[in-house]
């Protein structure tokens, strides 16, 4: 990648400040200054509420008109003013000029229309070409982001395609027009890993081509270690710091920064099995199947087949495994929230599967989900959540209150907020409270599914460090879903690695993950952004599987 | 989309199958004997024998049943207790200015009711979409028959534009058809206008608010083009819906402006029949509406499949 000073400046933001509207708030993003320059890769990097989304939908025009206007600053785009040009030539800039591509290739396409005629659309605005020329660019462009079969795929509709082939589209129509400059906002967060590394890949590989500018809005600095020239560090919507890639990994200058980089989980794993405690939870031999078998056709999936593994007390276990693997539904039928089609679950030396009365065991296992902003009842108090499972099992108000107190000093949290309403806390706040909501039950297992991944990473960490702590003290066990490798690493004593339903591999995290021996675990390992980066400690890391030796 | 068509039109003929058995069941097992209530108090016991003998009373019920299937599937519902006219002859000559006061009325509404509603959502919260929404509170809330006797007043009295009541078949002239029919299609259309102008209302701005509305304007495309081109068609479903049900309730309100305009439709045979305790013809009339619901709620069906992909299953 080029970054030599000759290089044109494809955008140059200039003093930016975006005010609310009415203007009277604090602004949501102030006085950012930043260039692209011609084939160069830009990471904007920060966490929720930083401003990094905002500043690109700012370049591309598209700031909600009610809410938020650009106040002060310059935004150019070779050259001209992006928030002077009527809204004729904005138009025509997008797409031709500058282009988009967006978190959710999920949503980010129309569900009634096939992805070619939405493709088709950007030529039918932009250009002068017959319905022939434009269909033979479009599958030309389709084929260029390596999409299988073409001419299917141009009839199709986008909920007939995989996540990673939508954002293929997404991608597709962005690029098709050979724009100067292309805005990424996090575009493969909502990925798997796997996926995360093609579209990666794809996405340098059409810049070098076309010597396209990019900018990378990203939360995830193991992207960011992989594909920035470099690096814009932003946090409430004030520019920090900005860099070559090798400078803010290497040394960042400011402490706020310093935070951030540091607090990447990395790869290494850290902790060993815990050896000599009796079984909290066996499952052996557990199948879920959905959907029914005919006795000639067979609609039904298996989510679950043979899967068996167990957790000692006081251990964390983790089960890794992108989407589809099962891991969610091995998780939902330890806790009977959905009922396994064979097998049994062991919790505490009794088998649950035949059981009809759960009321006992769910106390002992409870739930901790990944959304905090969907799993509290916003209609209820913080200390009516939390005392609500107390006094459903007989404890009166009283001990149920100074339970509830207890448990929020456990999460750091002060007892004062068992008045308050979740709507009130931040997203990692309002995780403390779930896991309080968890821990107040006094479990001997917890299920934590993916209870970090919606979280920014120096929450993460926190939030990690938090469970860890409750661990040690409350000698809990915890059943740790998870999709992201890092994050395993740093906690899990034993991993659990499932792939379409099947384990593939289990044993000691420290084996696993650094002796991999299953070719799906090495892939995964391989596919992980930077796994031979050690962030913590701002340098690469030594002796990790999957990286060329230094 | 070809197997989607026929799974939904084959699951319609059970339904009608049911409705028929249902309203077969209705008059068969309603308290007391269906001869008694058909031949009045004052029958005597010869009169009911006969009675009983004709309408195959006397046969075990699957078999009246079966029988009887088989008149509907022929067309024949039999004949009028009280006027002794074959069923079919009187509905089928109620049916035209039903139909024809239904079909304007909710083209009507949908051709007012789907622009506004587009204006109101685009213009949102700015004084058009207040007049809009202010003016569908109205329209709903000022009951039909106030509405059609303030207009005949106001247009047939007064200003002399159109007839005060009754109806001329298409037969007689456009002019003379039309003339009469617009004062209660404009009477009726407005609680209709007003609720699906609402529904659109509201489901454009929540439509306008997905990520692939963004995606198109990022794109370049122009407002216009992304109302008329990504918004509407993904609103559409629940459109289709309110515009489903505003039918049926189209077609069971009839009775209330078919007597305000003295429009002879089925409503007032129903009213008619329902007075005059004429059960053959009120079973024949129950029959048709729910053979319309059913087919109605297949278009719907239908429709759906049509506006969103993912529906076609």
């Amino acid at each position: 990648m080029t970054t030599d000073n000759q290089s044109r400046v494809v955008l140059s933001v200039e003093g930016v400040t975006i005010d609310t509207r009415p203007a009277g708030r604090k602004p949501i993003v102030r006085d950012i200054s930043f260039d692209v320059k011609e084939g160069e890769t830009v990471c904007v990097v920060g966490e929720s509420g930083s401003g990094k989304s905002v500043t690109s939908m700012a370049v591309m025009g598209l700031l909600p008109k009610d809410a938020l206007q650009v106040s002060k600053g310059r935004i150019l785009l070779d050259g001209e003013d992006v928030l002077q040009v009527s809204a004729a030539r904005m138009r025509a800039l997008r797409a031709a000029g500058v282009a988009m591509v967006f978190q959710e290739p999920m949503t980010a396409l129309n569900p009634v229309k096939t992805v070619g005629e939405q493709i088709d659309e950007v030529l039918r605005l932009h250009t002068k070409d017959s319905a022939a020329q434009r269909r033979k660019k479009v599958l030309e462009m389709m084929e260029r982001v390596h999409l299988p079969d073409v001419t299917r795929i141009y009839k199709a509709f986008p909920h007939e395609l995989s996540g990673g082939q939508r954002q293929r589209i997404v991608i597709a129509m962005a690029l098709i027009l050979r724009p100067r400059l292309l805005l990424a906002d996090e575009p493969t967060t909502a990925l798997d890993v796997t996926t995360q590394k093609q579209i990666l890949h794809l996405i340098k590989e059409l810049q070098e081509q076309e010597k396209t500018a990019v900018v990378f809005v990203t939360h995830d600095f193991g992207v960011v270690s992989e594909i920035a020239d470099r690096i814009v560090v932003m946090n409430r919507g004030e520019l920090v710091e900005t860099g070559t890639r090798d400078e803010i990994l290497t040394a960042p200058k400011q402490d706020y920064t310093r935070m951030l980089v540091s607090s990447v989980p990395s790869l290494i794993p850290r902790r060993s099995p815990v050896t000599g405690q009796p079984k909290v939870l066996e499952v052996v031999g557990l199948v879920k199947r959905y959907g029914k078998k005919g006795l000639i056709s067979d609609h039904s999936v298996l989510a679950a087949q043979e899967v068996s593994f167990t957790v000692h007390k006081g251990e964390i276990t983790g089960i890794i495994g992108e989407s589809g693997s099962g891991k969610s539904t091995v998780a939902r039928c330890v806790m009977r929230l959905t009922d396994p089609s064979q097998g049994a679950v062991v919790v505490n030396g009794q088998d649950i599967v035949p059981m009809r009365r759960l009321r006992d065991v769910r106390k002992q296992v409870q739930y901790i989900f990944q959304d905090p902003y969907r799993s509290l009842n916003p209609r209820r108090t913080i200390g009516q959540s939390l005392m609500e499972g107390l006094i459903n099992y007989g404890i009166d108000e009283g001990e149920a209150r100074r339970r509830a107190g207890e448990t929020l000093e456990l999460v750091n949290m002060p007892a004062s907020v068992m008045n308050r309403y979740p709507h009130q806390f931040s997203g990692g706040q309002r995780q403390r409270i779930a896991i309080a909501r968890a821990v107040v039950m006094k479990p001997d297992l917890l299920i934590a599914d993916e209870a970090v991944s919606a979280l920014d990473v120096t929450v993460q960490a926190q939030v990690l460090r938090l469970l860890e702590d409750i661990r040690a003290n409350t000698g809990v066990s915890i059943l740790f879903i998870t999709h992201d490798l890092r994050v395993a690493a740093q906690i899990c004593n034993t991993v659990v690695v499932m792939q379409k339903g099947r384990i593939v591999e289990q044993g000691a995290a420290g084996d696993v993950l650094a002796n991999p021996r299953h070719d799906y675990t090495r892939a995964l390992i391989d596919a992980a952004p930077a796994p031979d980066w050690d962030f913590q400690n701002f340098r690469p890391a030594a002796g990790m599987p999957g990286m060329a030796p230094a | 989309m070809l197997g989607f068509v026929v799974k939904r039109v084959l699951s319609a003929i059970p339904v009608l199958f049911m409705v028929a058995v249902i309203v077969f069941m209705v008059l068969r097992l309603s308290p007391g004997d269906p001869a008694v209530m058909i031949a009045g108090p004052n029958a005597t016991t010869e009169q009911l024998q006969d009675l009983r003998e004709s309408m195959g009373l006397n046969r075990p019920l699957l078999e009246q049943l079966f029988l009887w299937l088989g008149d509907i599937a022929r067309g024949d519902f039999g004949v009028s207790l009280v006027s002794g006219k074959a069923v079919t002859e009187l509905v089928l000559d109620r049916l035209g200015p039903t139909i024809a006061l239904s079909l304007t009325t909710i083209l009507l509404a949908v051709a007012v009711a789907l622009p506004l509603g587009v204006i109101a959502a685009w213009q949102q919260g700015r004084w058009l979409d207040r007049l809009v929404m202010a003016g569908s509170v109205l329209g709903f809330s000022v009951p039909v028959f106030i509405i059609g006797y303030v207009m005949i007043l106001i247009f047939a009295r007064y200003l002399g534009w159109f007839p005060v009541q009754g109806y001329k078949p298409l037969s007689e002239g456009i002019g003379a058809f039309a003339s009469r029919l617009v004062l209660p299609t404009v009477a009726l259309s407005f609680p209709y206008i007003a609720l699906i102008a609402r529904i659109v209302r509201t489901n454009v701005i929540e439509v306008m608010g997905e990520d692939y509305i963004r995606t198109a304007r990022a794109k370049g495309q122009t407002e216009r083009g992304v109302m008329t081109g990504h918004a509407l068609r993904n609103a559409a479903v629940p459109i289709v819906t309110i515009i489903g049900v505003s039918i049926t309730m189209l077609i069971s309100g009839v009775v209330v402006t078919e007597s305000v305009f003295n429009i002879p439709g089925l409503g007032r045979l129903v009213l008619e029949a329902v007075l005059a305790r004429d059960y053959t013809v009120i079973q024949a009339v129950i029959l048709l509406f729910s053979t319309i619901y059913v087919f109605i709620n297949l278009a719907v069906d239908l429709l759906y499949g049509f506006f969103d992909p993912r529906i076609r299953y």
